[in-house]
Order: structure tokens, then sequence, then C-alpha cells
């Protein structure tokens, strides 16, 4: 076991309480991925996890988070990155002034000192279209160059762990088969673990191991991907089908009940 | 007779006036007619000559700072420059009532418009710059306002500076300090009055926005450049009427006390105050101008004493060493202020014993 | 003639003191976005250190120098320890307000302890380094500034453009929550950028100092003579710094020599207004990319 997260409670501002008991674990080399609709806490867990809460106001009250046997939460985030968890901000969150190999060579931070240029080829080798790029502003590249930029940043940094949040946010629907393509990509030969967070729940599953979907800060349903995407339920709330495969109609009351049911 | 509310045990707002109400109960509006009576009715007879002018002084300071306030806490532009607006204001009054012989009651406005006016040409900077750049623009308007404070003699007099005649409402002559605790302090409720309510307007609204976000802001369709120049416009107004009227208080005015130091103590204000908070700039005009009376008062006091005569001299940077202090220590331990303080003492008390 | 060429030489070596004093507010900018109000206190620091050691202790300058450079490195250590580390991520406005406030700290600490008198440092500079040209002369100080603000010039430029810590201080100045997540240590960029800031201070303070003498409120007016230079340079460009020294220089002097000695320390401000209307974000500065 990578990682274990058990019933943790995270609160901001020491008043709102988003998240009430989450318990997760992460299998070494698997990808996991976390569902849920806007605001049902999955970004608050990755910050938990990744010791970003802290500069917004937030903590964890309760519960503990194991990494490779040591306590993690409620660390700083410079410690948390050292032990080898980077986390992939949602919104893409490029530097804007530093050209893109600055950027990545940011992302030798937590190792410095060290030589950064086969880490730059290995990035380049995912992401051709940054190698094209390198020179330019991170301000004036498009949407798509920087979320493979954010990733082969974090990738620079050689994480045991890595958090994405959302990397299909805003992207044209090719673009995300591309990156989702190169996060399982990496996942296989760089055997990274990966903690992946979307809205996009079918491209989400098709890539993942293993899933577990959250509502209002806690952890409703977990599986194995295979078994989540036959899941009616899923299949109806995310994937946007129903039962019997057609589109369903929101506003039947019965799968109004049955969701309200497990909320 | 429409119901009174007294304890909200959470909040529900119904609609949208709801949100914009000033008194949140009625509780809040006994308090202030309360606080009325007593600063009206009680204040200036029972304190003492010295007290009322430290009275008078945070009176102005407050008009002063409300103003700023408008800028800084609601519409996110810093300024350097309000201790010069504020002897923009000073100046004109003097001017317009030596020379022209305008009545107090229309100097005093008119002193504002001027330097709105002047206000103005410094906001222009904003039409292109954000934060950072702006601040140093109006950092630039400080020292350009003094220089001209001194050096156009034509109309300031230069150093020797200018000697007004007394206030005169109606036929009312307004001397000493009690006549003028009710000018100044009238003046205040109406400014504060007008601030409070100029929040809850379009404007007001368009200035927040414009903090939160002045990009989004734009998109919906609020054009910035006419709103920022606006509330640089109605902050150096408030600076000017608080100048004015301090230029009739204390009867001379030369060029000095409008440096930057001034424009510093109103940030000052502003910040320990509580920034975007109307009640904020009243309680950091209190804590600058007691803290300073104090602190003076403090090395007096040693001075007589005859112990540290000579380092008692020394000893007057010590002021400004707390007055930095107090700001830093704000700023480190309650960036929102005293009102939040203030905010925070108030509904411990109301939600006691559940806080949340 | 002549008065004119000196004006300008006179005008050039002020401006680049100027340029060499807005260095270390640049270094904080850049890796911080905070606009230093207290860098004329800093400047006032160093020379104070330095005349300190120098006249009370009688130190040979060359100890005295390393050991200023060395006191004002901490200084900046310990400000950015007690003072803007608590407030990391907290909005820029609170951090420039403390800054304000700690200048007014600083100020009246400084008056405290030496009072408001003027100073001088001993005349240590060896005459070897003053230049003629005919009846032109630049004085030995302004060789010496010459000298050491190049080589510091050339020294930053490398740093940030080419060493690793340069680009982390960059990013974390550009983003500071993404700099977090990848683990770039951004108290030690803080630390760091306020030590090497304050040095760079430390080191225009004592030159500055051996020009006007040691006077706190001299030294905090070119604190604030800071503004002009570096908006003129565009407020993030090291270089650009030098170049909008060099300007409010010449514009000082050549004002101060031809129209009248008291508009002299305006113009510098009245260009400013003038500079930020046309080019807002001044002759050398990136302009700002926002993507919503």
């Amino acid at each position: 076991m990578l990682l274990a997260v058990n019933n943790i409670s995270v609160v901001y501002s020491d008043v709102i309480q988003v998240l009430k008991g989450v318990s997760l674990s992460v299998e070494k080399g698997k990808i996991i991925s976390l569902l849920g609709s806007n605001g049902s806490g999955k970004t608050s867990t990755l910050k938990a996890i990744s010791g970003l809460l802290k500069p917004e106001n937030g903590k964890v009250t309760d519960g503990e988070i194991i990494f490779q046997g040591r306590h993690i939460e409620n660390q700083s985030p410079e410690i948390i990155t050292r032990m080898g968890i980077i986390q992939v901000l949602e919104g893409r969150q490029p530097f804007k002034y530093l050209t893109i190999e600055e950027n990545l060579r940011v992302g030798t931070a937590i190792r410095p000192n060290k030589s950064y240029k086969d880490d730059l080829e290995m990035v380049y080798n995912y992401f051709p279209a940054l190698l094209a790029r390198r020179r330019a502003r991170a301000g004036y590249c498009s949407g798509g160059e920087l979320q493979m930029l954010v990733i082969g940043r974090a990738l620079m940094a050689k994480p045991e762990l890595l958090l994405l949040d959302e990397p299909s946010l805003g992207l044209a629907p090719l673009i995300v088969r591309e990156i989702f393509g190169i996060i399982k990509k990496i996942n296989e030969e760089q055997g990274a673990t990966i903690v992946l967070v979307e809205q996009n729940a079918n491209m989400a599953l098709q890539i993942a191991h293993y899933g577990y979907v959250m509502e209002n800060g806690k952890i409703v349903m977990e599986g194995k991907a295979e078994d989540l995407v036959e899941n009616p339920d899923i299949k109806e709330f995310y994937l946007g089908m129903a039962a019997s495969g057609d589109m369903r109609a929101y506003r039947d009351v019965k799968s109004y009940r049955r969701r309200k049911r497990w909320l | 007779m429409r119901k009174r509310v007294f304890h909200p045990c959470g909040n529900y707002h119904e609609n949208y006036a709801d949100q914009l109400k000033v008194y949140e109960t009625d509780y809040g509006r006994f308090f202030a007619a309360a606080g009325l009576i007593v600063l009206f009715g009680l204040a200036p007879f029972v304190s003492s000559p010295y007290f009322l002018y430290i009275l008078n002084s945070i009176g102005i300071a407050a008009i002063a700072a409300i103003g700023l306030n408008i800028l800084i806490g609601y519409t996110g532009q810093i300024s350097l420059g309000h201790g010069a607006f504020f002897g923009v204001g000073a100046y004109a009054a003097a001017f317009l009532a030596t020379r022209l012989e305008i009545p107090f009651l229309l100097s005093v406005p008119a002193a504002g418009l001027i330097t709105a006016l002047v206000g103005l040409i410094f906001g222009l900077p904003s039409s292109r710059l954000k934060g950072l750049y702006l601040t140093i623009a109006t950092l630039a308007g400080q020292f350009i306002i003094e220089y001209v404070l001194v050096h156009w003699e034509d109309v300031t007099k230069g150093t020797m500076g200018i000697t007004l005649p007394k206030a005169n409402i109606i036929g009312l002559e307004i001397s000493g300090d009690i006549p003028f605790f009710y000018v100044i302090f009238i003046a205040m409720l109406v400014m504060l009055w007008l601030a409070v309510n100029l929040m809850r307007t379009k404007y007001g609204r368009a200035f927040v926005a414009i903090r939160d976000n002045d990009r989004a802001a734009e998109g919906m369709g609020i054009p910035i450049f006419p709103y920022k120049l606006l509330a640089f416009a109605i902050s150096s107004f408030y600076a000017g009427v608080a100048g004015a009227i301090w230029a009739y208080y204390t009867v001379s005015i030369t060029s000095e006390p409008f440096n930057l130091g001034l424009s510093v103590e109103y940030i000052a204000m502003v910040i320990i105050g509580g920034m975007g908070n109307m009640s904020g700039a009243i309680f950091g005009a209190i804590f600058i101008t007691g803290l300073n009376e104090l602190l003076r008062w403090a090395i007096d006091l040693m001075m007589n004493m005859g112990m540290v005569t000579q380092t008692g001299l020394n000893l007057a940077p010590l002021r400004e060493f707390i007055f930095g202090l107090a700001i830093v220590l704000f700023i480190l331990f309650e960036p929102r202020g005293i009102a939040e303080v203030w905010r925070i003492i108030r509904s411990s008390f109301r939600l006691w014993p559940f806080s949340y | 003639m002549d008065f004119f060429i000196q004006l300008v030489v006179n005008g050039l070596s002020v401006g680049f003191i100027y340029g060499i004093s807005a260095m270390g507010f640049v270094m904080i900018f850049k890796s911080s976005s905070v606009l230093n109000f207290a860098h004329g206190e800093l400047l006032a620091m160093g020379a104070y250190i330095f005349l300190v050691l120098v006249t009370w202790l009688e130190l040979p300058v060359y100890a005295a120098f390393l050991l200023t450079m060395a006191a004002c490195f901490s200084l900046g250590f310990i400000v950015e320890r007690l003072f803007l580390r608590p407030l990391i991520g907290e909005p820029l406005i609170f951090v420039i307000m403390l800054t304000v406030g700690l200048a007014a700290m600083f100020k009246g600490l400084i008056l405290l302890i030496w009072g408001g008198n003027l100073h001088t440092f001993p005349d240590f500079l060896p005459s070897w380094l003053s230049l003629n040209w005919g009846s032109v002369a630049v004085q030995p100080v302004y060789t010496l500034a010459l000298v050491v603000g190049t080589i510091f010039l050339v020294l930053f430029g490398i740093f940030f453009k080419f060493s690793s810590q340069g680009i982390y201080m960059r990013s974390v100045a550009d983003n500071q929550r993404a700099a977090l997540s990848l683990g770039v240590n951004v108290k030690k960029v803080f630390a760091l950028s306020w030590a090497i800031a304050a040095l760079v201070a430390g080191m225009s303070g004592i030159i500055l100092g051996i020009i006007n003498g040691v006077n706190v409120h001299d030294l905090s007016a070119i604190g604030l003579k800071v503004f002009p230079v570096v908006i003129l340079g565009g407020l993030d460009s090291i270089g650009g710094a030098i170049v909008g020294g060099l300007i409010i220089g010449l514009l000082e002097t050549l004002t101060g020599g031809y129209i009248s000695p008291s508009l002299r320390d305006v113009v510098p401000y009245i260009v400013l207004v003038f500079i930020l209307m046309v080019k807002p974000y001044g002759l050398f500065g990136q302009v700002e990319i926002e993507r919503v």
C-alpha cells in the first residue's frame, strides 16, 4: 500500500467542513480515479494529501494520511513534495512569464543540484508539442499545451505519486483523449502511481484501475473501474445513460429517489 | 408596524433587499441611536478641551479615512497620496475663503469638489494601470502636490501659510471646540451615511466587482476606467472635505503636515480599522489618532518628570517606531482590522454557546 | 559646454547609483511581487552599520565592508523570517502595507539609536580612482560605484536567467501556489531574496553615504526615488533599473543645473506620471499576461 487515507475530516477556516470521513487507499503502480460532482470534496482530498490545504487556511482535523508508512497529515507541502507526492493543480497553473523549458526546470525543485537534462528529454518524448515551443513564454501557449506542460513539469520531479486534478478541464475532446492516452502511458512506462480527479467520468474510468465516487464530502461508492462502468447508478448519474442504455430523463422521480438514498 | 427583528438564528435572507440592509437586526438600530445620543448630547459637555480636541481630530480623520476606505477597501486601489489630497482640500478652502470670500457652508463642499478634480488627474494613470503601478502613480502625486503647495506662491503663499477667517453658518459664528464638534461630527455622519449607501447602489457593487476581479467585472459590462476614476474622485472628495474642515478648525495652515507621513497614517487607519468595512475607517481613525496623542502625552510626561530631559528629546522617534509596529502587528495578527475583532466579539456573544 | 558635459557626467554617475540602489528593490519584486517601501531604510541600515564599524570601531575598510555585507544579509533574512514569512499566501496588499509599517519602524529605530544628524565616513578612497578629461571630472566614488555595480549586475543577470535557484525564485514570483505544489521551497526563496536585496541595498547605502554623508532622512528619501527609477525601467528588469536610474539621474542634474534646484527632486515623479500614462509597464518591463 503506497498511500492510505483513513477517515479524514477537513475543515477550512475552522468553520467550513468539506470532508466528513474520507478513506481511500492507493496501491503502487495503479491509476485511481476520484469522481464526483462539483463541490463534492475531490480537490480538497487531493490538497489534504499534498499539503496544499495549509496556504488556504484548511486543516485535516481528524483521521490520518499515511504515505509509505509515514504520517503526512497537515505536513507542509515542502516536506510532502520531497517525499514524492506531486499535485498538478486544477485549471493549469503555468508560470506565465517563464519559458516552457524554464517551467519544466522548476519541476526539479525537490531535487536540485542534480542533472535535469535526461528528464527534460523524457518529458519532451511524452509531449513532443512542448519541444517545438520550448523557448516560448508559457503565458502565450494554448490550453492543451499548458496541460501537457503542467503534467510534464510534475513528471520532472519523478513523483512516486502523481495527483492530477481535472486534466480535461476546458479542453477539446481530441486533446483530452490524447492527454489521457499519455497519462496511461506514463503510468505503464514510468510505473508512476496516479490519483486522477475527473468530471469526465467516462474517460477517467477507461484508464483507471480503481475508482471512488464522492458526494458531499464522503465516499459513497468504490470499486474496480470495470465494475463501476457497469454499475447502473454510475451509468445513470455520471455517464449519462439510463439503466437500459438510453439517455435518461432527469425528472424521473424514481431515479431521483434512488440517488437521494445513496447520498 | 413591521415586525421587529432581534436575534437571527442564521443567514436567512428572503430577497435581495434583505441582503442590502444596513442594520441586520433592530438591536443594531437601537445601539446606533443610543450611541448618537451619547455622542451629541453628552460627549461635548463632559470632556475636557484637550479631549474634545482629540475627538474633533478623530472626526476629521474619520472623514478622510472613510474616503480612502472606499478606494482601498472597496475598489482595491491603493493610494499613497491621500495626505496630499487632504492638503489640497485645506488649501482650496483657505483660498476660497480668503480670496473669494465664499462662506463656510459653500467653501467646504467646493473644496471637496476641487480636490476631487485634482484626484481625477492623478487617477488618470489608472486607465492603463493595475494595482502596483497605480500605487506608485499616487506616490508621485503626493510629491508633486507637496511641491506645488510650497512653490505656487500666488495661491498658497508658500511657506508663509494662510490664515482663515472664522467659519460662519447663516450668521452663526463657529469657533472653539464645542461648535466645531457639532460641525465635524454632523459632517462625518453625513459623509458616512453617503458612503454606506453608495456601497449599496450599482456603483458600490461595481467598485467591489472591480476589486475582486477587474477582468470579470469588465466582462460583466462594467466600464472599469470610468468607475476607477469615479472611485478616485469620490475618495479625493472625502479627503478634500476633511481637509477643508480641518483648515477652518486649525485656522492657520502651512504645507508641512501634508506629507507622505500623513498619507501613510491614513492607510494605517484603513488597514488597522479594517479594509472594506465602513466602521473600520472610524475605528482606525480612533486608534491612530489616539495612539498619536497617547505617545505624545507619554513623551511629554517623561520630559516633564525631568528624568529624561535629554533622552526625552531623542525619544521623539519612538512615536514613529511604535506607529510602524502597530501597523505591522495588525497585519500579522488581524489583517482584517479592528472591525473584524469587533465583529468576532459581537457574534461570539450573539452565538454563544453554540459557535457553529 | 563644459558645464553641460559636467552636468551630464554628474547626472550619469548619480543615475548609476540610483540604478544600483534600485537593484535590491527589483530583487524583492522579482521573487515575491512585493513593493518594498522600506527599501530606503535598508539602504540606511547598511550605511549606519558601516559607519559604526569604520568610525567607532575603527576597523579597516575592507573588513568593515565585508562585515557590513554579512550584517545586511542577516538583517534581510531576519526581517523576512519575523515579518514576511507569516504573510506567505496572504493578499499582496497586506504585504505591501507591512513594508510601509516596517519603514516607519526602522526609521524610528535608526533615529533612536543614531539620531537625525549628518555623519560622514572618513575619506578612504584612493585618488587614482578619480577620472579626468580636461575640465570634466569623475569623483573616485563614482568609479567605484561603476565597477561594483557592473559586477553585481552581471552576476544577477546570470543568476536569474540560468541558475536553478534563480528560476525557482522567478517561479515563485509568477505563481506562488503552483510553485508550492511543485515543492519549491517558497520560504527559502523569500528569505534568500530578502537577504540578497538587503545586501545589495547595504552596498548602495555605503556608496550613497560616501557621497552625501549618512542621514536617515536623506537615505529614506532615496528609497522612494527608487520608484520612478524602477518604473522607468520596468519593475522586474534589473538592467532596466540601471537605465531608469541613468535617465532619472540625468533629468535631475539637468533640471537642477538649468531650471531650478528646487524642482530637482520633483522632476522624477513628474516624469514618472507621464511614463505611466504612455507606457504603463515601463520601458523594459514585461507586459502582464492575463488569461482568465
